[in-house]
């Protein structure tokens, strides 16, 4: 029992846990602040999400909505992650999903491309977006929160300009899919009909599989531990022959690709169409930012924790709204991002109070050798 | 013209405030990205003071009622990322991004519970404050002038004379420049990075209501502050981490965003047929364009964002 709570896995989840509770409590009691008499029901609703149907064909097409969404957050999420490994904090992560959002949208509905070239295009739209950061950091030096987050708001007014372009008349959405840009949604592979929900797709079970990808990747591969080494220390892994500058690039880049794939995988599904009058950047990308350290830093973790953000999200749409409003959810998941800062510290009290107890012991065993030697002699 | 440079001037003042306000959190050690959420905060408390104010309240009063609601919230919530990252040594990015997230949601959370109570029909995060918004603008022929450009210089000012002219400011300094020799001298870092901390909160909250003020009269509180606690930050960095630095550069960018509020007034602008987006986009791409010229040399107080652990060589 005790070795399984020195395991740097076991802590990590234990941490994540602790902050999911703490997250919810602090939100009941947000929610009895402002009505004590609907609280409890509210944050169950909160939890239950598409449970609080009764029929079990709704909850299940409900479900594949939050996996419809649980998708672009990993692939947001996973690009967090993959530069945090790396030692780069990628908060442009909503720039590059948005860059990715508005190439395959644009290239549905102007051009009518199918849906790989579509998602090709989203991928190279982030990627280029992450490497606008990626350069002005490794050759200027830029710190690449600031300049992601100047990227964020360039994405979203290039987006809506550039998507007014292949509005509906007469609304300020992008077209709809499924009328305007048919080639271009992502085939289904037959999970519609399992979910009976038209919208749920490939994207769902590409990017698990891009999950781990992502995990070979950063613990498999030469790359992999080129990129994390210069992560560690730059001046070292140069003076060991690496290419720093490539290397911080190259990490932004594919961070880039990885959420503008993310665009791609929502966009493509038709679920929602682009508000083109937008005037704050898309909640995804900030979202993936708490699924990635909920979720310990392991991109199979991530997978976890993206559907569970994403799960509590949806579920605040299921609150009464004369009473609260759906926000309690974000509430609750910037709460759990700001207690994950404290993770460092709650392993390290972890793994003190165990070593304390185990030199406690030890020194009681001794003790009680030495006394029971006495009574020999 | 006239309206360019009062637009410029009150954007200005936001970005000096704010970016006042990162540059002694920075200096004593701490980097706060959470600038952003901490506007969003003090705004809060200032609008929630003016919309309970009753209507017959002299200007002054609304005034100082005003700005103390802003910056007793301010400070209170920059407490989070103060005990997060000094005392518990948490990632600073990581609670910085979380504080701007939280207050973005937590002050929708609470002005719509706000509203819903006062009418259940209302679901809207948006609060009115037209009359008492009067209070801190004084018409001097045409020229809008409002209290913050003065509160601006003010905290300008304060500044300056605290940082470079005090044995606290200094002091302040140098536990963000080299933490263990400052203790080692006899200085609490703690509490300096705390002070330095708090300070930038109450001027984050200055910003935030500064820049609700600044245009409308109402604001809804889901669109939080665009982006401006961020551009601060690159203010800041283009100053150098210098107090008077950073007041030109925070009248550049001013400049810059005052000109999407205004750049239908100019005929040779509204000519070029550039789009409005592209002007929403210009302090943007200027500050990514200045900030990849400035950081070459930057002059980063040497500790920021490393936790002090006594002991630790």
């Amino acid at each position: 029992m005790r070795k399984l709570l020195k395991n740097n896995a076991v802590q990590s989840l234990l941490a994540s846990l602790i902050c999911i509770l703490l997250g919810l409590f602090i939100g009941y009691i947000v929610l009895l602040f402002i009505n004590p008499a609907g609280a409890g029901e509210a944050i169950l609703n909160i939890v239950k999400n598409f449970f609080n149907y009764n029929r079990p064909q709704a909850q299940f097409k409900y479900f594949g909505t939050t996996l419809i969404k649980t998708a672009p957050l990993l692939m947001c999420a996973l690009s967090v992650l993959f530069a945090y490994k790396v030692g780069l904090f990628n908060i442009g992560v909503a720039g590059q999903y948005v860059a990715g959002s508005c190439a395959c949208l644009y290239a549905a509905l102007a051009w009518g491309w199918s849906w790989l070239p579509c998602m090709l295009f989203a991928i190279v739209a982030g990627a280029v977006f992450g490497a606008v950061v990626g350069l002005l950091k490794s050759y200027c030096n830029v710190n690449e929160v600031i300049s992601g987050i100047m990227l964020n708001w360039i994405g979203l007014y290039t987006a809506n300009m550039i998507l007014s372009n292949v509005q509906e008349t007469g609304g300020n959405h992008t077209r709809d899919m499924f009328s305007a840009g048919r080639a271009a949604i992502l085939p289904s592979l037959g999970l519609d009909k399992l979910f009976g929900n038209k919208f749920v797709t490939l994207a769902v079970p590409l990017s698990i599989l891009l999950a781990i990808l992502v995990w070979v990747v950063l613990e498999k591969t030469k790359l992999g531990y080129e990129l994390k080494a210069t992560g560690f220390n730059r001046n070292a892994a140069k003076y060991a022959g690496m290419a720093e500058h490539r290397n911080i690039i190259l990490t932004l880049v594919l961070a880039g690709a990885l959420a503008g794939l993310g665009g791609s995988l929502f966009y493509q599904t038709g679920h929602e169409q682009w508000t083109c009058t937008a005037s704050s950047v898309p909640n995804m990308g900030f979202n993936g930012i708490a699924a990635t350290f909920l979720g310990g830093l392991n991109p199979i973790g991530t997978i976890f924790s993206s559907f569970f953000i994403q799960h509590i999200t949806e579920g605040g749409s299921h609150l009464d709204l004369k009473l609260y409003s759906p926000q309690i959810s974000s509430l609750i998941s910037s709460i759990i991002i700001y207690l994950c800062g404290f993770v460092l510290f709650m392993k390290h009290a972890m793994t003190n109070a165990i070593n304390r107890r185990e030199e406690r012991e030890y020194r009681e065993k001794q003790a009680r050798a030495k006394t029971g030697k006495g009574g020999e002699a | 013209m006239l309206l360019l440079i009062q637009y410029t001037l009150i954007f200005a003042s936001v970005l000096l405030l704010v970016a006042l306000g990162g540059c002694f959190s920075e200096h004593s050690g701490v980097i706060n990205l959470g600038l952003e959420g901490i506007m969003v905060i003090g705004a809060l408390g200032g609008a929630l003071v003016m919309r309970y104010l009753p209507a017959g309240t002299s200007a002054f009063v609304i005034v100082v009622c005003t700005l103390l609601g802003s910056v007793v919230l301010g400070v209170a919530y920059s407490a989070l990322l103060a005990v997060a990252s000094i005392n518990f040594k948490a990632d600073q990015t990581i609670v910085g991004t979380a504080l701007n997230m939280l207050g973005v949601a937590m002050a929708t959370v609470i002005v719509k519970a706000i509203n819903t109570a006062a009418n259940p029909d209302d679901v809207s995060s948006t609060i009115q404050y037209v009359s008492p918004k009067k209070a801190f603008l004084v018409n001097i022929g045409g020229f809008e002038f409002n209290w913050f450009m003065l509160i601006a210089i003010a905290a300008l000012i304060f500044a300056y004379v605290t940082l470079y002219k005090t044995k606290f400011g200094l002091r302040m300094m140098a536990c963000g420049e080299h933490p263990q020799a400052a203790d080692s001298v006899g200085i609490n870092v703690y509490k300096m990075r705390w002070a330095g901390v708090l300070i930038s909160g109450a001027l984050g909250g200055l910003g935030g209501i500064c820049y609700i003020l600044a245009g409308v009269s109402e604001w809804k509180f889901e669109n939080g502050v665009a982006g401006f606690g961020f551009l601060a930050l690159a203010v800041m960095i283009f100053g150098q981490w210098k107090p008077t630095r950073i007041a030109l550069a925070a009248l550049l960018f001013g400049l810059f965003r005052a000109l999407s509020n205004v750049y239908f007034g100019f005929d040779f602008l509204v000519n070029l047929h550039i789009p409005g987006s592209v002007y929403n986009m210009l302090p943007y791409i200027i500050s990514l364009i200045v900030l990849a010229f400035t950081s070459r040399q930057s002059r980063a107080p040497k500790a920021e964002g490393i936790p002090y652990e006594k002991g630790q060589r």
